[in-house]
C-alpha cells in the first residue's frame, strides 16, 4: 500500500522476520505458562518448558534390587541378582547408554557387561533387564547404582487441572473462586449497561440546560483513580449495612464502570442518523419508545464493546474485590485473590500456580478471541480510561 | 442463599428494577403529573419534556456522584484528619502530608512511579507504533496483531504469574526453568540472577509486564490512525524521492500525532494506578514500591487512613492535569 510494497525480497524477508520476532516475544511468556500447566511438578523442575515439546535426554539414577533379599547362589560363593531396572519405575523412554558411576555416565551400551573389579560384573539390556553377579561380599549391603541415559518422549498430563478444579480435598482449589468470580462479574456487567444507556441517550439526543457540563463531568470522572474511592465507600457501605459482600462489589463496579459506559455509548449514539430519530418523533413516538425501539437495537455494537470491557475489567480485577468483597472468612474469594495467595504459599509449585493462573486466564482469552471485533471497535470509539 | 443464586436474583432485580424505574417514571410523567390532555396540554408536554432528561439521567448521575465524585471530596477530608479510637476524627491540617513526606518509602514510591510514568507509556507507544507499522502490510498481519493484542485480556495478576515464571531463578547446578535466566546463561552470564531482587533494575522487570499488556492497545489505536492517513500525502512523498524512514517519521508520524498523544495519556493513567503487578510480584520489597501499593499498605495494613488518603490525593493530583486536558478537549470538540 505504500513505498515498501513491491520492494526487494531482502526487505520483505527482514520485515517478516522482525514481525515474527515481535510475535514470538509477545507469545512466549503466555506459552510458557500454558505448557507448564500440562506438566508434572517433577518435569517442570527438571527442564525448561521450552524443551517439553521435544524428546528429552535424561539421566536417571536407579538402584538394582536389594541384594540381601534377592540374591541367588549359583555356585561356590557366586551370587546373582536378576531383575528389571524399569520395574516400578515410571519409564516410557528409550535407553541410549548407561554407566555405574557418576564419573562415567554413558560408559556402556545396552547389552554391555560392566566389570566392577574382582570378578563382579553387571550386565544391562535395552529393556532394563539386568544380571548382577559376584561373590558374597560384593552382592550384599547396598544395591548397585546404575545411571541410565535415556530419551523420554514429551509427556503431558491433565492431572493438574483435575487437582486444581475438581479435587475436593484441595483446600486451595479454584472451583469455588471460579464460581465467585462469575457471581461478581455477571451482574456487574449487565447492570451498568442499562443504566448508562438511558443516560447516554439523554446526553446525546435530548436538549436540556447543563448538558454540556454533564458531558464534561463524565469525561473528567473517566480518569479519576478508583483508589480514592476505597475508604470513603467502604465506610459508607458499612454505615448503610451492606458491609463487605457481593452487593457492595456489584455496586462498586457499577459506579466505577459508569463513566466509560456513558462516554462510549454517548459517542456512538450521537453518530446515529438524525433522520430516523426525527421521523420517529414526527410520527408521535415518545423518547422512551425511541430509545427502546430504535436506539437500543442500533447501538448493539457499542453495547457489546462496553460489555466486553466491563467483563474483562471485572473478571481481572483484584483491588475492588479485595476491598469491597473478600471478608476475613475468605468464603467469597475470587480467582485473582486466590492466585496471589498461591504465589505466597506455593511459590515454587509451578504446576499448581500455572494451572490456577491459566484457569483464570482462559475465560477472558476465549471472550477476547470471540469478540475481538467489538473490542477493537470500542477501543477506537473511546480510547480514554 | 447460595451466592450464584443471589447473583441471578440480583440480575433480575437489578435489570428489572432499572427497566421498571425508567418505564414507570416515564408513565408517571406523561400520564399522571403532566398529562397530555386537558386545558394545559401544551404547557404539560413542555414540562414533561423538561423533566424527562433528568429521569433518564438520574440513576447514572447518582452512581457517578456517589462512587466517583463524593470519594474525591471525602478522601480530601480524610487526608486532613486523624482517626481517633471510637470512630471520631480530629482535624490535623497537613500533618499527614508532612509525615508522609518524611518517609523514605514514600519517596521510593514517588521515584519509582515517575520511572514507570516515563518508561511504560514511552515503551508501549513505541512498540505499538512499531508493531502497527510493520504488521500493516503483511499477509499474516492480522494474526500477528491478534497475538500482540492478546495480553490485553489477561489480568495483571495472571500476567504477574506468567512473568514470575519468566524470571524464575534456580540454583546454578540445576536446569534453569525461567527462560530469562536460561538465555542469560546461554549468552555468557556467569550465574543465575534473581531478577526481581536486584534493586533499581527490578523496577524495569516489573514495568516489562505492563508494557507487554499495553502495547497491544497502542498498536490497535495507532494502526487505525495509520490507515486513516490520506494516501496522497504518502504518494507525493514517494514521488519526491523520500526513503521509507523519512516517510514514516516526517510524513506519517506528524499526521497521527494527536492519536499518539491520546494513546500516551491513556497508558499514563493506567500506569499511575498500577497496583496488581507490584502487589503480586514483589509487594514493594527490594525497592519496588509504587504509590498505589504504598497507599494500600497504609490503608489496610497499617490502618492509617490519614496518610493513606494523603497518598491517594497525590495520585489524584498527578492525574489532574490529564483530567483538565481531557475536559478541555471534549468541550472544544462539542462546539
Amino acid at each position: 500500500m505504500d513505498s515498501m510494497a513491491g520492494s526487494k525480497p531482502a526487505v520483505v524477508w527482514a520485515l517478516n522476520l522482525s514481525v515474527l520476532a515481535l510475535v514470538l516475544l509477545w507469545i512466549f511468556p503466555t506459552l510458557g505458562l500454558f505448557v507448564s500447566s500440562f506438566r508434572t511438578g517433577d518435569q517442570i523442575t527438571a527442564s525448561g518448558w521450552w524443551s517439553a515439546m521435544f524428546p528429552a535426554e535424561q539421566t536417571l539414577q536407579i538402584r538394582a534390587a536389594d541384594p540381601d533379599d534377592n540374591r541367588v547362589e549359583v555356585g561356590d560363593d557366586l551370587y546373582v541378582v536378576e531383575g528389571n531396572l524399569f520395574e516400578g519405575q515410571d519409564f516410557t523412554g528409550e535407553m541410549n547408554a548407561w554407566g555405574t558411576s557418576s564419573r562415567a555416565l554413558g560408559a556402556f551400551q545396552p547389552g554391555d557387561t560392566a566389570d566392577l573389579g574382582d570378578g563382579e560384573t553387571f550386565t544391562l539390556e535395552a529393556d532394563g533387564a539386568y544380571v548382577w553377579q559376584g561373590n558374597g561380599d560384593q552382592i550384599s549391603g547396598r544395591a548397585q547404582r546404575v545411571f541410565v541415559d535415556a530419551t523420554t518422549p514429551p509427556e503431558f498430563t491433565l492431572e493438574n487441572y483435575n487437582f486444581v478444579l475438581f479435587d475436593e480435598d484441595n483446600s486451595e482449589g479454584m472451583a469455588r473462586a471460579f464460581l465467585n468470580t462469575l457471581t461478581v462479574v455477571i451482574p456487574a456487567t449487565i447492570i451498568p449497561i442499562l443504566v448508562a444507556a438511558f443516560a447516554a441517550y439523554a446526553l446525546a439526543w435530548m436538549d436540556f440546560p447543563g448538558r454540556a457540563l454533564l458531558i464534561a463531568a463524565v469525561v473528567g470522572l473517566l480518569v479519576v483513580p478508583l483508589q480514592l474511592a476505597l475508604i470513603p465507600l467502604l465506610t459508607l457501605h458499612n454505615a448503610i449495612g451492606i458491609g463487605k459482600g457481593y452487593l457492595g462489589v456489584w455496586l462498586a463496579h457499577t459506579g466505577f464502570g459508569m463513566p466509560l459506559a456513558i462516554y462510549l455509548l454517548r459517542n456512538y449514539m450521537v453518530g446515529l442518523p438524525r433522520d430516523i430519530i426525527e421521523n420517529a418523533k414526527v410520527d408521535g413516538a415518545t423518547d422512551f419508545q425511541i430509545f427502546v425501539k430504535i436506539i437500543l437495537p442500533l447501538s448493539f455494537p457499542a453495547l457489546a464493546s462496553f460489555a466486553i470491557f466491563q467483563f474483562l475489567w471485572t473478571w481481572n480485577d483484584l483491588l475492588v474485590a479485595l476491598v469491597f468483597l473478600i471478608d476475613a472468612t475468605g468464603e467469597t474469594t475470587v480467582m485473582t485473590r486466590q492466585i496471589v495467595e498461591l504465589l505466597g504459599t506455593r511459590g515454587g509449585d509451578w504446576e499448581i500456580l500455572a494451572t490456577s493462573a491459566f484457569v483464570s486466564i482462559a475465560v477472558p482469552l476465549a471472550v477476547f478471541f470471540a469478540m475481538q471485533k467489538y473490542l477493537v471497535r470500542g477501543l477506537l470509539a473511546g480510547s480514554v480510561k | 442463599m447460595h451466592p450464584a443464586l443471589q447473583g441471578i436474583v440480583t440480575i433480575v432485580i437489578g435489570v428489572g428494577g432499572c427497566v421498571g424505574y425508567f418505564y414507570f417514571a416515564n408513565l408517571l410523567l406523561d400520564k399522571v403529573l403532566f398529562p397530555a390532555r386537558g386545558p394545559n396540554i401544551g404547557r404539560n408536554i413542555n414540562r414533561a419534556n423538561m423533566i424527562r432528561p433528568w429521569v433518564f439521567l438520574f440513576p447514572a448521575m447518582f452512581a457517578l456522584g456517589l462512587y466517583l465524585a463524593y470519594p474525591v471530596i471525602e478522601t480530601m477530608r480524610l487526608s486532613l484528619t486523624e482517626r481517633l479510637p471510637g470512630g471520631e476524627y480530629r482535624f490535623v491540617g497537613f500533618e499527614n502530608y508532612t509525615f508522609m513526606f518524611g518517609e523514605a518509602k514514600f519517596w521510593e514510591a514517588m521515584r519509582n512511579n515517575l520511572l514507570w510514568l516515563i518508561v511504560v507509556p514511552a515503551a508501549s507507544t513505541g512498540f505499538g507504533l512499531l508493531a502497527a507499522q510493520l504488521t500493516d502490510r503483511l499477509r499474516w498481519g492480522n494474526v500477528a496483531k491478534s497475538i500482540i493484542f492478546m495480553p490485553m485480556a489477561i489480568s495483571l495478576v495472571g500476567a504477574a504469574v506468567i512473568f514470575k515464571l519468566v524470571y524464575e531463578a534456580r540454583p546454578e547446578d540445576v536446569a534453569q526453568i525461567g527462560i530469562l535466566n536460561h538465555l542469560y546463561l546461554l549468552f555468557g552470564g556467569s550465574e543465575p540472577q534473581q531478577w526481581l531482587q536486584v534493586p533499581f533494575w527490578n523496577n524495569f522487570f516489573l514495568m516489562a509486564v505492563l508494557v507487554w499488556i499495553q502495547t497491544g492497545f497502542a498498536m490497535v489505536i495507532l494502526s487505525a490512525a495509520l490507515r486513516g492517513i490520506p494516501e496522497e500525502t504518502v504518494e507525493a512523498a514517494i514521488v519526491d524521492g523520500a526513503n521509507p524512514f523519512q516517510i514514516f517519521f516526517k510524513i506519517k508520524i506528524p499526521q497521527i500525532m494527536t492519536t499518539i498523544v491520546v494513546v500516551w495519556t491513556t497508558i499514563t493513567i493506567a500506569t499511575l494506578k498500577v497496583f496488581d503487578i507490584v502487589f503480586a510480584m514483589t509487594n514493594g520489597q527490594w525497592e519496588t514500591q509504587v504509590l498505589a501499593n504504598y497507599m494500600y499498605d497504609k490503608l489496610f495494613r497499617a490502618n492509617d487512613w490519614g496518610v493513606g488518603s494523603a497518598s491517594a490525593m497525590i495520585i489524584m493530583l498527578m492525574v489532574t492535569p490529564i483530567l483538565i486536558w481531557n475536559v478541555y478537549n471534549a468541550r472544544k470538540e462539542m462546539r
